[in-house]
């Protein structure tokens, strides 16, 4: 053997294949402001586009006069539904089945409505312009209350009246959406009326937004010559937009390009279809040249899609000993004024199904009805799949009040009623197929970590200081543990549009032995480039330094269905890792050839091929791809290339064990988190810096959304959050140190048993904060205070349980 | 947030600044470090045809601490405040003050004049310049004149000082014995919920004097004369402290917005002055 050969170890580290933290490829670009969002694009002759907005909630629009705004130096057009109308662009379909308007046509239903689009030479006499229309209201009476709503003789959708079938079956009530039941209704009925013990509880998940730092936008340009339209945008699902985009524009699909850039962050907010991205397109049309439209802060929180707002109502039954009987879950869903959420087709409340959570729940039932208000559309999963916070945080709140009833702590509830390990592939009553868990040792670990005996003793002793007087402080323990389900597809269940829920990666091979693999994802920050290259690294043996990571454009990248939902990893991840074996298939036959031997003689060896018992007799990846392309090899063709689209056969369940400790001033309502400790398991990791930075950034969304981040509205549809002053964006100063921790149970259908995890610290995180909260009172009588916990609301708590008397 | 079209003016004399303001009169504001005026420009809520920076006039800058009285040029900075020994030793409330404004990035340009000309409710200058009892120096067509700042405020955002004047610098005695800076807020960057300027000397282990305003508790800051004369003559025990309370709490007149409702507000007001009295006090003692 050849003395200058590395060893193995060093070959393997060389490769940065899975596993290593790997440093952020992304980040030198991004760290030195060399980024490009679609606010960087500037094309020659590009004109801007603005937004009238409605100033009201629910309003007749009377007219519309633009006489002014035309007579503003530098305006080009105003566009109205009146001049959107003949390209029926006036209205634009939804994900959810419903259909949108693109301009108000006749009234508007929601505050900071699109009424008119201005465009002009720069974005500041677009501004002025847009103070210059003149639009006539007439005020309506304005529902922001989904039960009141459904009471209403208000008709909100005047365009779906004496439709009493929706998208999603029968419709109720002229502002009801659909009813969505799942489960076993008269089953789960009998078990709670002949149970031991029953809980019951009414909580409201307030409606908040995925606040992402780059807004929304896009930049239209349509190539009157060639007929082609290209189209940059902030989306997460840059396919979708150029099949909805030639669907509704009547432009065949190949004379448009669709091409998301950098994203500054997506949550969520960037999956669905905005009127913005409608008007540039349209407008670009119109004038021939480029128009760009980008939202400002205010716009972004008031108009693009909402996420949330779920009024859920549960029953959970239990024998005496806690062992949990069954569960009931009905949720009244303010779906604002268009149903325009994002979620699979088939599914109108996502996966809220999921919300059995981790436990071995017998029978179950659940009913979610959606509802129009006069508030925005929207309903996206912000940091989450679809639904599944909502899902998550409905059952760890039943359980933490099924506990109370039961007199019994709640860690030991979790335990008793965890799916066990040896239950796995387990069903659960709503439905799901989970593919993989051990709950026991997860949670066994993270209360060991935390000393939790030892956390409960100084919380009953804080108690007793508190009743003599001694301190005004009070101590919470907050508890979770989360199943998510990720990775949407299977394609037989999950469609966006009609279009299945695959993914896709293609792969060259260059002649010296590096690659390019192309994906239909896109990465919003989540470091797909440095996190594919090392799935690939370690299935073809080409270090991941020498392998590009290409999305979003579609004119180049496989179609795919985008990033949202932790689908990238289980389905991109996985197309990346077929794709992967193919190429390593094809490169086995070069190898054998050129090792002279039989294909079934050679085996992969980290970065190469080896006679098999002969390891000193191998070809390198880097001397096979060259082969693939200089000699001509019997039976095979020229080069090195693979494709694959995946279609997952199940979803990946990711889970975790959270437990968050914090101490409460009664008198002034202010939390102070001493400790948050985060077990995740997330299959196999792929990057452990990727995961502990992707925990980071989802606890702190979920400390935003427990603590304070909201989207409020006064009674008349103001939207009272409307800016970041209101709007709570947390910084290094409000977060605490993270404790973070893993345990590894791969998932069996993943071709590398990877699960997905930049949305299970959102998830686990939100009810393990509000835990903490609610916890921190229960020795005084809480069962259960609604989020979001900021300081005024916990005072309130406080205040009602008499802790200031 | 792209605010209306203006005229920017960058004048080198206060002559010149004056002569704009007289010119253009109510179409013209002058900028100081610009970081409540631009947000309202943007906002398009503030209209200002003819903007007048005052960056490039010299002079007023300076912190001067002569005996014991101190002068804050109009354009000192809320982080210039900060890092001043000088000044942390005459006036120490003043950084601690100064450390719960906003962020770096706005205490970088948030100015002193600014903070306390501009009159919103929620800045906090305002009341600690009551609480230190400063004047405040305006300079117009007309010649100087100094203002108290205990009269400065007649509403939100109207004060004494007239259109065409501009606010040159504030001074204040430096103050004898113990102070505290309590301030609730809910995040960094944001105003108070509500804050608390105290200002004690201590007597022979009784409270000899006491000076204490209120921020964000009413349309104007609150400088609350009878609490501070309820604990005047007491050892600053539990009922003199209750006793403070109870008559700023006769002051105050919060209202309801983001931060919560009434109630809350003055029971955090209540909080808010008991620490800050208790803390006051014990520098008191530590400095006896
Ligand atoms: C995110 C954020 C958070 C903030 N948080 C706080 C906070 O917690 N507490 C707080 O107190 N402030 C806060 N501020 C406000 C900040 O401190 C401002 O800088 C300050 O209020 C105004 O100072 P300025 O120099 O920026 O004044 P400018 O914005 O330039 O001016 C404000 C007003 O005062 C007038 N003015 C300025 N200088 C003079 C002068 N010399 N003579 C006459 N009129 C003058 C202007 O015409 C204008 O009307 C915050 C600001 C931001 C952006």
């Amino acid at each position: 053997m050849n003395d200058m050969t590395p060893d193995r170890e060093e070959r393997s580290a060389n490769l940065k294949g899975m596993g290593c933290s790997r440093k952020r490829v992304e980040d030198s670009r991004f760290t030195q402001g060399k980024g490009n969002y679609v606010d960087d694009i500037k094309l020659p002759g590009m004109l801007h586009g603005d937004f009238v907005r409605s100033p009201y909630a629910h309003a007749r629009v009377v007219s519309i006069n633009k006489e002014a705004a035309l007579a503003l130096p530098g305006v080009v057009a105003v566009l109205t539904a009146d001049d959107l109308r003949p390209l029926n662009l006036h209205w634009m379909p939804t994900l959810a089945g419903d259909k949108q308007m693109v301009l108000a046509d006749g009234k508007v239903l929601f505050q900071g409505q699109e009424v008119a689009f201005v465009v002009a030479s720069d974005r500041y006499v677009a501004a002025d312009a847009v103070e210059l229309v003149e639009v006539e209201y007439e005020e309506l009476p304005v529902i922001t209350d989904p039960f009141e709503s459904l009471k209403s003789d208000v008709v909100l959708r005047e365009d779906l009246e004496g439709q009493t079938e929706g998208a999603h079956g029968p419709r109720k009530h002229h502002n009801h959406i659909f009813t969505w039941e799942q489960g076993d209704e008269s089953g789960t009925n009998q078990v709670l009326d002949n149970a031991d013990v029953v809980a019951t509880e009414s909580m409201y998940y307030h409606r908040t937004h995925p606040c992402p730092l780059e807004t929304c936008g896009s930049v239209a340009s349509m190539d009157k010559v060639n007929g082609k339209l290209t189209l940059w945008g902030t989306f997460q699902a840059p396919h979708v937009v150029r099949t909805v985009a030639s669907l509704l524009s009547g432009i065949e699909e190949h004379n448009i390009r669709v091409v998301s850039p950098d994203i500054g962050g997506g949550f969520g907010n960037k999956v669905g279809v905005y009127p913005g991205y409608v008007c540039s397109i349209v407008a670009s049309i119109v004038t021939g040249v480029p128009v760009k439209w980008v939202e400002d802060r205010m716009e972004n929180l008031m108009s693009t899609a909402f996420a949330r707002d779920y009024h859920m109502t549960g029953k959970i039954s239990a024998t005496k000993e806690g062992k949990i009987t069954g569960l009931h879950c009905h949720v009244t869903a303010d779906h604002g004024g268009f149903d325009a959420c994002a979620d699979p087709t088939k599914f109108p409340a996502g996966f809220m199904n999921i919300c059995t959570g981790s436990y071995d729940i017998p029978v179950a039932y659940l009913a979610v009805d959606g509802v129009y208000t006069n508030k925005a559309p929207g309903g996206v999963s912000y940091r989450c799949s679809f639904r599944v916070t909502e899902a998550v945080y409905f059952i760890e709140r039943m359980i933490e009040v099924l506990a109370i009833e039961l007199g019994m702590d709640s860690a030991e509830l979790r335990r008793i009623n965890f799916i066990k390990k040896e239950q796995f592939p387990y069903t659960a009553a709503l439905g799901w197929e989970y593919d993989s868990g051990d709950y026991h040792t997860a949670w066994d670990k993270a209360l060991k970590a935390v000393d939790y005996d030892g956390l409960r003793k100084e919380q009953a002793e804080r108690v007793e200081a508190f009743k003599r007087g001694e301190t005004r402080t009070l101590m919470g323990i907050g508890l979770t543990f989360f199943t998510e389900i990720v990775g949407a597809g299977p394609v037989k269940n999950c469609d966006i549009l009609g279009m299945g829920m695959f993914d896709s990666c293609e792969i060259r091979i260059h002649p010296t032995g590096s690659a390019i693999a192309r994906l239909g994802t896109i990465s919003q920050g989540q470091g797909h480039a440095t996190t594919f290259a090392q799935i690939l690294a370690s299935e073809i043996g080409i270090s991941a330094d020498s392998i590009t990571i290409e999305e979003g454009d579609t004119d180049t990248a496989p179609y795919g269905l985008g990033t949202y939902g932790s689908r990238s990893t289980p389905v991109a991840g996985a197309a990346t890792a077929m794709a992967g074996r193919k190429i390593r298939a094809k490169a086995q036959m070069i190898a054998a050839y050129l090792l002279e031997v039989h294909d079934d003689d050679v085996e992969f060896d980290i970065d190469r091929f080896v006679v098999k018992g002969a390891p000193e007799k191998f070809k390198t990846m880097k001397e096979i791809a060259y082969a693939a392309y200089n000699q001509a090899i019997p039976g095979l063709e020229p080069g090195l290339e693979a494709v694959s689209y995946y279609d997952p056969p199940n979803m990946t369940y990711p889970f975790g064990a959270y437990v968050c400790v914090m101490d409460i001033d009664v008198d002034t309502g202010v939390p102070e988190i001493r400790r948050f400790y985060a077990l995740d398991d997330c299959g196999t990791r792929i990057n452990p810096m990727i995961i502990e930075g992707q925990i980071h950034g989802g606890l702190t969304e979920a400390l935003a959304v427990a603590l304070g981040q909201e989207i409020a509205y006064d009674d008349i549809g103001n939207v009272k959050t409307g800016t970041l002053m209101d709007f709570f964006l947390p910084t290094a100063w409000e977060v605490p140190n993270y404790e973070t921790d893993f345990t590894v149970t791969p998932s069996p259908h993943h071709p590398i048993g990877a699960k997905g995890v930049g949305e299970s610290p959102h998830v686990g995180g939100v009810p393990c904060f509000s835990n903490a909260v609610q916890d921190a009172f229960r020795p005084f009588g809480n069962r259960h205070t609604n989020m979001p916990h900021d300081h005024w609301r916990i005072w309130q708590t406080a205040n009602r349980l008499g802790l200031h008397d | 947030m792209i605010p209306a079209a203006f005229d920017y003016y960058r004048p080198k004399t206060m002559g010149d600044v004056i002569a704009l303001l007289q010119e253009h009169g109510d179409d013209a504001r002058v900028m100081a470090g610009g970081h409540s005026l631009i947000p309202m420009m943007k906002l398009r809520m503030a209209d200002v045809p003819h903007l007048i920076d005052l960056q490039a006039i010299d002079g007023l800058d300076a912190i001067t601490i002569d005996g014991g009285r101190i002068t804050l040029g109009a354009m000192v900075t809320q982080h210039d405040l900060i890092n001043n020994d000088g000044l942390s030793n005459a006036a120490p409330i003043l950084s601690e003050a100064a450390l719960q404004i906003a962020d770096p990035q706005v205490r970088y340009m948030g100015t002193v004049g600014g903070n306390v000309a501009n009159g919103d409710p929620g800045n906090d200058m305002p009341g600690l310049m009551q609480c230190l009892d400063a004047q405040i120096k305006v300079v117009g067509p007309d010649g100087e004149r100094m203002i108290a700042a205990r009269d400065y405020y007649e509403s939100a955002y109207m004060t004494l000082r007239a259109d065409d004047e501009v606010l040159v610098s504030i001074e204040f005695d430096a103050p004898a014995g113990g102070h505290a800076y309590e301030k609730q807020k809910r995040k960094i960057g944001d105003y108070a919920t509500a804050a608390a300027a105290v200002q004690i000397t201590s007597d022979a282990g009784k409270v000899g004097s006491a000076s204490i305003a209120m921020t964000n508790l009413s349309d104007v800051p609150v400088w609350s004369e009878a609490a501070g004369a309820a604990l005047v003559g007491t050892a600053c025990d539990d009922t003199a402290i209750k006793a403070a309370v109870a008559a700023m709490l006769g002051d105050i007149d919060p209202s309801e917005d983001n931060r919560g409702p009434v109630a809350f507000k003055r029971h955090v007001a209540g909080i808010t002055l008991s620490r800050a009295i208790t803390r006051a006090w014990s520098r008191t003692t530590a400095r006896a």
